[in-house]
């Protein structure tokens, strides 16, 4: 314990292209990029699967599926085939991005039709006697009541990609893992054990991060900020969790 | 595929190998993740600290963990049972949270009348509380049966064999064919555990088939 | 009939987790590398490997020719760097391993200045803790190296690293994460020739990484091993080492000294007497080319050579 604080503590580790903050912000970018690209490709997948309920079969298959592929392999294979294609550090970023997409989809496409599947059927009523059309009760009333949802599988999602993200370290690039792979290699444990916290601290304050946006993107009503006892049990999904969006959508199976 | 069929006693070996490094830390980790999750829904207030603990513990990086390990627990440097210790952290990381949450998820009403038939609390748990709370708990098996899969063939980079030597192994000799067999056999492993554990969980709740038939 | 499902359903779970304890698949052990067994019974001997090819080319080599002695082997190979498979072996893992004379001196002795095979290889003996023991050398050899492409070296006509001194500022060097800190790597290239490269890129133990960086002009300089059958494929460019940071660097196997018996030490003599650096290389490039397992590659050479 002494070792790892005194490793985080020496200034020699705060500054230069191996510093500590150089390494945070590499390991934000790989994380960002990947998060960012799957929400784009699964937000929208999902709330479509969950408004009009097509393809969800398959949609929630091929999620299963995907995150039972080893990021490892998938990273190591991706190198192979695509970086004699490529120039320059693409060679190797392209190949981790890729595999940290393939591990964010499946929660963030979760959390959407989960949520979208879960409004209340008597709030969808309410908005068609309206008078609303199908897209417009998707924008207006379905997606605000399934953001506690969406926001659960993106907090689980950025969890994975921050955790994993130390995968780029194998193949020569930056962020916190390569603590964990420089000091693999020498065997200096307080370098291994002073990365593995960081990257710790650093999921924490990403999951911290969104659980600010959160608070001030979803509707009070659904927070129970109001104080209903509706709202008290919504309170129970606002909660980060690895396993709630499934849980959800695989009991029901 | 010519390599996977001049190579399938070493496949089917390193699979065993897989099986044995994911699966044990899946039955303690349950083990373990019962009694921590039933503290945590009867007395609310360790709630929140023990979630977010076990919470914490999921994002440590599996590699940290094995390597690690031996300075925590004793054990040599290339012991097997450095994975499954840390294989078995992660499971109980991801389960507390699903079994506080599956017995939570029994009604009210249903706990009350186990009192009033007499059932004692153990026994309720036992009997009552557990065997409802099956369904949720299952999900969360299946969750961290596939993560487990994936997290051992991590452990490649310090050499413990497991399907993951086959990407190590491949990608050192820039030969995707050993990694892509290796990628097949995790998810078929997965697929398989997952396939395991539902059929599991329908033998311990028969009255979700009665609801299926009825309907 | 509901009473005797849960008993059932249990039952058939715990019959799978006992399944899965004793191994599974192909009857392997899993329990086989545990500190009980490894090193435990007196005649049997666990071969390591560094994570790199040739050294498990070579753990190979003296696995087939102990087991054809009668020798019982276990294998342990892909452990990881210096650093992480010596005290595997200090603490009773691993008995054998496959080392490079030079390195290996230098590890255990900093301060050696030994070059030369014979000297090096004394110096070694000298170096080396109790409880390990090393056999005789053999006259492959293979050493790291400061590799360039072809382009970077007609760019600053460098022929050997002394070349380096100046423009050195301006270029990334490539290597396993490890020579960043060991006295032959960074260290090294500075303390003998004075050159400091711009920076540091930390790859893999001269695998496809590192020759993959190299070619994509991810990093200009990188450290390939002398017997890599890329280098002649890409054209690449060894420079020279006149100051001799690499020293010799043969082949030598590193073994528990509780574990030398006649047998053993005969074997592994023998084995050693027999290869030499093309020979080597030769194999090297039929496990890395025409991806044909080590395993196979080293029977291959056993029979050849009549030791297995």
């Amino acid at each position: 314990m002494n070792d790892v604080l005194s490793w985080l503590t020496a200034s020699a580790h705060w500054s230069g292209e191996d510093g500590i903050p150089q390494r945070l912000l590499e390991h934000l970018y790989y994380s960002g990029v990947a998060l960012l690209i799957a929400a784009v490709i699964a937000i929208p997948l999902g709330l479509f699967v969950g408004h009009t309920g097509r393809g969800r079969f398959v949609v929630v298959n091929a999620a299963g599926a995907a995150r039972a592929v080893p990021s490892l392999g998938l990273l190591f294979v991706s190198v192979l085939v695509l970086g004699p294609r490529l120039t320059g550090d693409t060679a190797f970023v392209v190949p981790c991005e890729i595999v940290l997409v393939v591990l964010a989809i499946p929660p963030i496409l979760a959390g959407a039709y989960a949520g979208v599947e879960e409004v209340d059927p008597a709030v969808r009523d309410a908005a068609k006697g309206m008078g609303m059309r199908g897209p417009e009760v998707l924008a207006r009333v379905e997606i605000p009541c399934a953001l506690p949802l969406i926001f659960s599988g993106l907090r689980s999602g950025a969890l994975q990609v921050v955790a994993t993200a130390t995968i780029a370290a194998t193949v020569g690039l930056g962020g916190l893992g390569r603590f964990l792979i420089d000091g693999l290699a020498v065997r200096d444990y307080s370098q291994m054990a002073a990365g593995a916290v960081l990257v710790a601290v650093l999921a924490l304050v990403v999951d911290l991060g969104f659980a600010l946006i959160q608070r001030y993107a979803v509707s009070p009503g659904l927070t129970g900020r109001i104080g209903t006892r509706l709202g008290a049990e919504r309170n129970e999904a606002l909660a980060p969790s690895v396993t709630s969006a499934d849980t959800r959508e695989s009991g029901r199976a | 595929m010519t390599w996977f069929l001049d190579h399938v006693s070493d496949v089917l070996s390193l699979t065993g190998k897989h099986v044995y490094l994911a699966g044990v830390p899946l039955v303690l980790g349950l083990l373990i993740a019962i009694p921590i999750g039933w503290l945590a829904r009867r007395y609310k207030v360790l709630y929140p600290p023990l979630i977010m603990g076990t919470g914490l513990l999921y994002t440590i990086p599996s590699l940290a963990l094995f390597i690690l390990m031996p300075l925590f627990i004793g054990t040599r440097i290339l012991d097997p049972v450095n994975v499954v210790v840390a294989m078995t952290i992660y499971t109980v990381a991801l389960l507390v949270r699903t079994v506080a949450d599956g017995l939570g998820a029994v009604p009210e009403a249903v706990t009350q009348s186990a009192t009033a038939m007499g059932f004692k609390r153990v026994r309720r748990l036992f009997m009552v509380e557990l065997p409802l709370a099956v369904p949720v708990i299952s999900a969360g098996m299946r969750v961290a049966a596939v993560s487990n899969v994936s997290i051992v063939s991590v452990a490649a980079i310090i050499g413990v064999p497991q399907l993951g030597s086959l990407f190590t192994d491949g990608f050192r000799r820039d030969f995707t064919d050993p990694i892509v067999v290796g990628i097949i056999a995790c998810v078929l492993l997965a697929i398989t555990f997952d396939l395991v554990i539902i059929a599991i969980t329908r033998l311990l709740t028969p009255w979700q088939q009665v609801r299926r038939a009825a309907r | 009939m509901n009473r005797t499902r849960t008993p059932v359903a249990i039952a058939i779970g715990a019959a799978l987790f006992l399944l899965a304890a004793c191994g599974g698949g192909g009857g392997a052990d899993p329990l086989a590398t545990d500190s009980s067994r490894a090193a435990g019974t007196e005649d049997s001997i666990v071969v390591g490997s560094a994570d790199f090819t040739e050294s498990a080319l070579i753990a190979e080599i003296y696995a087939g020719a102990l087991e054809a002695k009668g020798v019982k082997v276990k294998k342990t190979l892909n452990i990881g760097s210096r650093e992480a498979y010596i005290p595997a072996l200090q603490d009773g893992s691993i008995d054998l391993i496959p080392e490079y004379t030079g390195v290996l001196m230098q590890y255990f002795d900093e301060s050696a200045t030994a070059t030369d095979s014979d000297g090096v290889y004394e110096a070694l003996k000298a170096a080396l803790p109790d409880g390990l023991t090393v056999l005789d050398k053999s006259a492959a050899e293979d050493k790291d190296s400061v590799t360039v492409t072809q382009a970077t070296a007609d760019k600053y006509s460098l022929t050997s690293i002394a070349d380096l001194k100046d423009v050195a500022g301006d270029l990334t060097l490539g290597g396993p994460p490890e020579w960043k800190t060991r006295p032959t790597g960074v260290p090294g290239l500075k303390k003998l020739y004075g050159v400091e490269f711009g920076s540091f890129r930390a790859l893999d133990a001269g695998g496809p990484l590192t020759v993959q960086a190299l070619k994509n002009g991810q990093v200009d300089a990188a450290d390939l091993f002398t017997t890599d059958p890329n280098i002649p494929a890409d054209d690449f460019v060894v420079l020279e080492d006149p100051e001799n940071l690499f020293a010799a660097q043969n082949v030598v196997p590193l073994i528990s000294s509780s574990k030398v018996t006649d047998t053993v030490s005969q074997t592994l003599n023998a084995v050693s007497a027999a290869l030499d650096t093309a020979t080597l290389t030769g194999l090297l490039a039929e496990v890395v080319n025409d991806k044909l397992d080590e395993a196979d590659v080293a029977a291959e050479f056993l029979t050849q050579h009549d030791l297995g």
